[in-house]
């Protein structure tokens, strides 16, 4: 059994809680006393039955609004699969929170009201899903009854969207008609829209394959902690301790350490009392090397056959997350896996309105503005591009000032 | 390597005759780790072992215990080359993350409440950094109305560790005039517990606190980042939280502020439960079902004990309870149970329609008593 990791976008009326809500309850996954809570709470649907959106709307401000302000993370699981979700909101306000629920999806559920179809808001969370590289969407067209469960109303929809998905490069998308509300086709195959011959939400969410080829194949490792134990009997013994983020590593493979450029050869992979053959990306392990080479947090072993990136100037998308805007006079920190270094913002390239995609010359980079600029930093970082492996192309900034994530940045090419 | 004693020491009836610490207890088996539900087989073996053992009366042969042993380690071999399953992938996950809070900060600690998730964190904590030491002491914030096999526990496993042991005391904190103890037949210790951790925090410096709280526990929680930061009063402000991206953790704070690190996050109850079991891990007996006297409170099971307010209204009566968390004992609620073994516990969970969590009094107040009690500095 493994793990998929979804998130689901809509605004505040697509009915996203209530799918979630929905999800939850036809696979028994509320139990009594959070029902009973559930029934217990003023806030009730327009006929009287029970407001599953409550069931995600952890927060006091967020009953008391109706609406998602943060992100909120679910777990349930069937005989299949386990599942996570990040529950997050769809105003444009709450981008940010978008883009962090988003950042470790394996798989998009993209609501789309059946009466009003593909809108502004639809290209907008589309454009998230592309800009971070999810590579599995699901266009959840809602609200089924609303439409009398019309095939003709789905068809123009996913018809627009196609266009949308080609247009972004989306290139696994799946259509299904369901209402969250009702329950059509979330968990189970709905009898009122015969004319729809795939599955139910719930059982692609099963069978979907997120193995093929979500991470690179290049042998990653940053170093997080140096273990030494320093006892009589274990003097000598030096562990690199971390978390293999893409591709696998063998005993005996040669390896360089970088910035330093330092190479040996993987003596002994170590996991608590089992030694390893191979240690593959998604493991936490300790590496042991031939050689005596000087290591330290920060630095990162990988495969001497594929070396990443070397680079102090970097094109990168930014997601802006502060309320205080971008400053370019200033310097930030930039934190790449277990690295930390100083950075500048060098260039602002365009900023892109994700409402219309069109890109635009900008100066400025307010909350939850998205766009292209160059990073310019003051140690040398060993980077893969984002596209090709999102774990060692990503880094978030942070304001020295305030000690806030102000942006989350994916590296797209060098800039030298 | 770790003992396998793993079982509690109640009155199973397929432990009846089995001496304490003997055959079966030893060698429960690890049920091979990537499918759960295939292992069936295999304690079937393990269990008809246990039972001949125990209807000859005569202890099994090194020979036999020997085969037993290398039957199970062939089979954990064999299993641990395949898929990494969703179990290796949240142990990794916590891992990473407490090597990252290691990496990232000058004074942590790991928060020990003698409960299961706390044990699994401490179980994790060993898998991150043995054979060096772990680079934080493990703090327990004692209520002094705690089950007597919590800290039994608690002594031996530090013990066991060779880590170093901070104990809070709420009772300290009512000397010293910080709290009031509430009074009245509902009267917990649960609410004072915060004032003593914060005052812990402070004078120990801690700059991280590694919790065992998850994210499935409480829709509060689940709104909750791995790296939560705490202000100088160890308030939570959950409209000013940092974004948490991929894999990235920002611990950076100003000095007096604090953060709150929850590696198991993402782990669900009956995730805890399956992990205890595949990396046999013992537990407080308390967590098996035992004979206890109790009485009833608004619904609920509650320990008769000293420490909970009694008058005549109350009826003591003797039942076969299990406890699904492990808090102050006067908001600890019981459950009528008959598991006595990790399986049955397992099996029950997945079958329970209550949440673990609504046997916790403190839970009860309001709809938002969680977020009003993490906004005041509670874990």
């Amino acid at each position: 059994m493994n793990i998929l990791k979804f998130f689901t976008a809509g605004s505040v009326d697509d009915g996203k809680s209530t799918l979630i809500g929905r999800l939850l309850y036809d696979t028994d996954s509320i139990l009594a006393d959070q029902l009973e809570a559930i029934q217990n709470a003023n806030r009730k649907n327009d006929d009287g039955t029970v407001d599953l959106a409550i069931l995600t709307d952890g927060l006091r401000a967020e009953r008391e609004q109706g609406i998602t302000i943060d992100v909120a993370y679910k777990y349930f699981q069937t005989a299949q699969r386990k599942f996570i979700i990040a529950d997050t909101p769809g105003h444009i306000q709450y981008t940010r929170n978008m883009v962090t629920g988003a950042s470790t999806a394996n798989l998009a559920i993209i609501l789309v009201d059946a009466r009003n179809g593909v809108v502004e808001q639809t290209i907008r969370h589309s454009y998230l899903v592309s800009l971070l590289g999810i590579k599995h969407v699901v266009v959840a067209v809602n609200k089924m009854d609303m439409v009398d469960y019309s095939e003709t109303v789905f068809d123009a929809i996913a018809q627009k969207y196609r266009s949308l998905a080609q247009e972004l490069r989306l290139e696994d998308v799946t259509y299904i008609p369901v209402s969250a509300l009702k329950g059509d086709n979330i968990v189970h195959k709905s009898e009122r829209m015969a004319w729809y011959n795939g599955d139910s939400l719930l059982h692609f969410l099963e069978k979907v394959d997120t193995h093929v080829q979500e991470k690179s194949e290049k042998a990653r490792l940053p170093v997080q902690w140096v273990i030494r134990p320093q006892t009589d009997e274990l003097h000598d013994y030096r562990g690199y301790a971390g978390r293999v983020v893409s591709g696998t590593f063998r005993v005996n493979d040669k390896i360089t350490v970088l910035p330093s450029g330092a190479s040996s050869t993987i003596s002994k992979i170590e996991f608590f009392d089992k030694e390893l053959a191979e240690a593959s990306s998604g493991q936490s392990v300790t590496i042991h090397l031939a050689t005596d080479v000087d290591i330290s947090r920060g630095d990162t072993i990988v495969n001497s056959s594929a070396l990443p990136q070397e680079s102090k100037l970097i094109e990168a998308d930014l997601c802006w997350m502060d309320t205080k805007a971008l400053d370019t006079s200033i310097t930030y920190l930039l934190q790449h896996n277990s690295k930390v270094t100083k950075v500048k913002i060098a260039d602002v390239v365009y900023k892109v309105d994700i409402n219309t995609l069109e890109k635009h010359a900008a100066d400025e980079f307010k909350l939850n503005d998205i766009g292209r600029v160059v990073l310019k930093t003051a140690d040398a970082l060993a980077l893969d591009l984002y596209q090709e492996n999102k774990a060692n192309g990503s880094a978030i900034l942070i304001d020295s000032r305030t000690n806030l994530t102000v942006g989350a940045t994916m590296f797209r090419a060098l800039a030298d | 390597m770790e003992s396998f004693a793993s079982v509690p020491k109640h009155n199973s009836p397929l432990l009846e005759g089995c001496p304490k610490g003997g055959v079966f207890e030893r060698y429960q088996p690890n049920p091979n780790k990537n499918k759960p539900d295939s292992s069936e087989k295999f304690v079937r073996l393990s269990l008809s072992k246990a039972k001949l053992e125990t209807d000859s009366g005569t202890k099994a042969t090194e020979e036999q215990l020997t085969l037993l042993f290398k039957l199970k380690k062939d089979i954990t071999k064999k299993m641990s080359r395949y898929n990494f399953d969703y179990l290796d992938e949240l142990e990794a996950e916590a891992i990473h993350i407490l090597r990252e809070v290691a990496g990232q900060f000058e004074k942590p600690a790991l928060l020990f409440s003698g409960g299961k998730d706390s044990i699994t964190l401490v179980r994790l904590a060993e898998k991150a950094f043995r054979p060096g030491k772990f680079p934080f002491p493990l703090v327990h914030i004692d209520t002094g109305h705690n089950f007597e096999e919590t800290i039994d526990y608690r002594d031996k496993m530090v013990a066991r560790l060779g880590e170093r042991l901070i104990v809070g005391s709420v009772q300290q904190s009512i000397d010293e005039g910080k709290v009031v103890e509430q009074k009245g037949k509902n009267a917990s210790r649960n609410a004072l517990q915060t004032v003593t951790l914060l005052d812990t925090i402070e004078q120990h410096q801690f700059d991280a606190c590694i919790g065992g709280a998850r994210r499935d526990e409480e829709k509060a929680r689940a709104k909750e980042r791995i790296f939560s930061v705490r202000d100088e009063f160890g308030q939570w402000d959950p409209k000013r939280q940092r974004p948490e991206l991929w894999n990235i953790y920002n611990g950076k704070i100003h000095k007096g502020e604090n953060v709150r690190v929850f590696p198991i996050s993402n782990w669900t109850e009956l995730d805890v439960w399956n992990y205890i079991r595949r990396e046999n891990i013992e537990l407080p007996s308390i967590y098996f079902a035992h004979d206890r006297e109790v009485i009833t409170r608004n619904g609920q099971l509650m320990a008769a004990s000293p420490f909970v307010n009694m008058d005549e209204e109350d009826v003591v009566e003797r039942k076969k309870v299990r406890f699904r968390t492990v808090g102050d004992i006067s908001c600890t609620a019981a459950i009528e149970s008959e598991a006595f073994l990790i399986d049955d516990i397992i099996a029950e969970i997945s079958q329970s329609k209550i949440s673990e969590r609504g046997a916790r009094m403190d839970d009860k107040v309001s709809e938002a008593a969680m977020e009003d009690r993490k906004k005041g500095g509670y874990f």
